[in-house]
């Protein structure tokens, strides 16, 4: 489970740099493509803040759903094997 | 090789016999794809004249649903009686088994698509008869393809567990290729004005389709159906 | 936990910790703008998808035919993890498409495909989940199916799009920004064999457990 550990508090670290990250560009230049009415765009910070919320919160749900299954796995052998010997 | 075929062909005679007598499978699967051609009548045709370009998609997925029903229904039959795994225990070739399902499958899905596509053709004023021979090669192309993956994914799941669900969730996504070509190719021979390039590239695609898959069954058939 | 593994996660961890600031210098993109940087977390998400639907593909192809019991566990792990950075390219994507094309999802040939072979992958799970005993032989085969219809789907889908041309042209990504890309590339591959280890072990120990519960069953 340290390891679990370890990455939480890295991520909590990381926190204040993904938002550091978000708000340095400066919003000039990007015309889209198509020709969206203005009520219907999203500012590309919103878009790439959850790109990167959503990948961050998945991968960390699959690390710790993994982690708990294999530390359930591993406390069922242990027992099954002392009941073996 | 004469071996192959004979055990094919018997295991063929055997479906066919055990099918005529009871007539279970053909007519249940002819009702039902009638009824899914009528319940999409109800979505596609407004103020009494169809959408266009829509009897190709309605075909297809009607092809798909009751080829779904028939394989279910078929090895649901071998599995109750346990006849598949009397049949595994034959002494022999273990692909020849399997392309003597397929084909009783294809026969099968031949005459429901026998009364499947005039239907179509009527209610949805498809022009059934411009190309006969190119509709009849993209529908037998794609209905081996589609025949050929949900035998062996039907014959594999007689013994697991909620397999009724399983099948179509397995078989869908797999048979994607065959439906895009089917539906295109046949979409292509029913506009106002026909492509036969079009056509005969989708025809080429599901030829294509077919040889692999049907290669790849046979080659895993014996694999997979071993315990 | 081996030692490798757990070097593994802790670099991939720091990687991913340092990942915004290695993004955050990345050259600003002209035409795009702030958008592009989307890319640098779904491009390696879409790379480590491929990758797990390809590993899980051989392993089942020497399940069947080697019958190497351990490349089944090998098949699983693979497959959960295409799963799950399939989610995380399919996802993404459209979150940057929206500002690009100004649609969520476009029927794009490459979309379309990648969204297929992420169906056949949640099917294997389905099926892994669902199959009961001796589902694995199945998956396999499933797995095996899937790997070789992957250049059908991805002509019949392309095929299909060029005959209803709809959406604008796909703008060419730039190619300057190598370095924060497979620095990125790098933070997901690590992470990747590492949960793939880690869930391979985790499917070994399940099939040690039945087969321990069986033996005191008998007993």
């Amino acid at each position: 489970m340290r390891y679990l550990r370890v990455l939480f508090i890295l991520s909590l670290l990381a926190a204040p740099a993904v938002s550091g990250a978000q708000q340095t560009p400066s919003p000039d230049e990007f015309v889209p493509i198509s020709e969206i009415p203005a009520e219907e765009q999203i500012p590309a910070i919103n878009l790439v803040a959850a790109a990167y919320a959503f990948v961050w919160v998945a991968l960390f749900g699959y690390v710790w759903s993994l982690g708990s299954r294999l530390g359930k796995a591993e406390a069922d052998l242990a027992r099954l094997e002392r009941k073996d010997h | 090789m004469s071996a192959f075929f004979r055990v094919a062909a018997l295991v063929v005679r055997k479906d066919l016999t055990v099918e005529v007598r009871s007539l279970e499978v053909v007519s249940t699967t002819l009702f039902f794809a009638v009824t899914v051609v009528l319940i999409f009548a109800f979505g596609f045709v407004k103020e009494g004249v169809p959408m266009d370009g829509v009897a190709a998609a309605i075909l297809w997925i009607t092809v798909a649903f009751s080829g779904t029903l028939a394989l279910g229904r078929t090895f649901e039959r071998e599995r109750q009686a346990d006849t598949l795994r009397a049949l595994m225990l034959a002494p022999a070739d273990r692909p020849a088994l399997y392309a003597g399902k397929l084909v009783g499958m294809l026969l099968l899905m031949a005459l429901v698509e026998l009364i499947l596509v005039p239907l179509v053709g009527l209610l949805f004023q498809a022009p059934i008869f411009r190309a006969p021979l190119r509709l009849a090669g993209l529908l037998a192309a794609g209905t081996l393809g589609f025949a050929a993956i949900g035998t062996l994914f039907a014959a594999m799941l007689v013994r697991a567990r909620s397999r009724d669900v399983l099948l179509p969730v397995l078989l869908y996504p797999m048979t994607v290729p065959v439906m895009i070509a089917g539906v295109r190719g046949t979409a292509a021979l029913f506009q106002p004005q026909p492509d036969a390039g079009m056509a005969q590239f989708w025809f080429a695609l599901l030829v294509f389709f077919d040889v692999v898959f049907v290669t790849l069954a046979l080659w895993t058939f014996e694999p997979l159906m071993t315990d | 936990m081996t030692t490798a593994v757990k070097a593994q996660l802790g670099i991939a961890a720091l990687m991913f910790a340092a990942s915004p600031w290695v993004i955050n210098a990345a050259p600003h993109e002209a035409t795009m703008g702030l958008v592009y940087k989307i890319y640098f977390y779904h491009m390696p998400s879409a790379w480590m998808f491929m990758l797990g639907a390809i590993v899980a593909g051989v392993a089942s192809a020497r399940f069947l035919f080697a019958k190497r019991q351990a490349s089944d566990a090998t098949a699983v792990a693979a497959a959960e993890l295409a799963v799950v950075f399939g989610l995380l390219a399919l996802v993404t994507g459209p979150l940057w498409a929206r500002k690009a094309w100004g649609v969520w999802w476009v029927w794009d040939a490459r979309l379309t495909s990648s969204l297929m072979l992420f169906l056949i992958f949640v099917a294997y799970l389905l099926l892994r989940q669902f199959g009961g005993p001796g589902s694995e032989k199945l998956s396999a085969g499933l797995a095996l199916f899937g790997m070789a219809n992957v250049p059908f789907i991805y002509v019949s889908v392309n095929y299909w799009r060029t005959l209803h041309p709809k959406t604008s042209v796909v703008p060419t990504l730039p190619v300057a920004m190598g370095i924060p890309l497979w620095f990125c590339v790098c933070a997901f591959l690590l992470l990747f064999l590492a949960l793939l280890s880690l869930r391979a072990t985790l499917e070994t120990h399940r099939a040690r457990i039945d087969s321990l519960y069986l033996s005191h069953d008998e007993a």
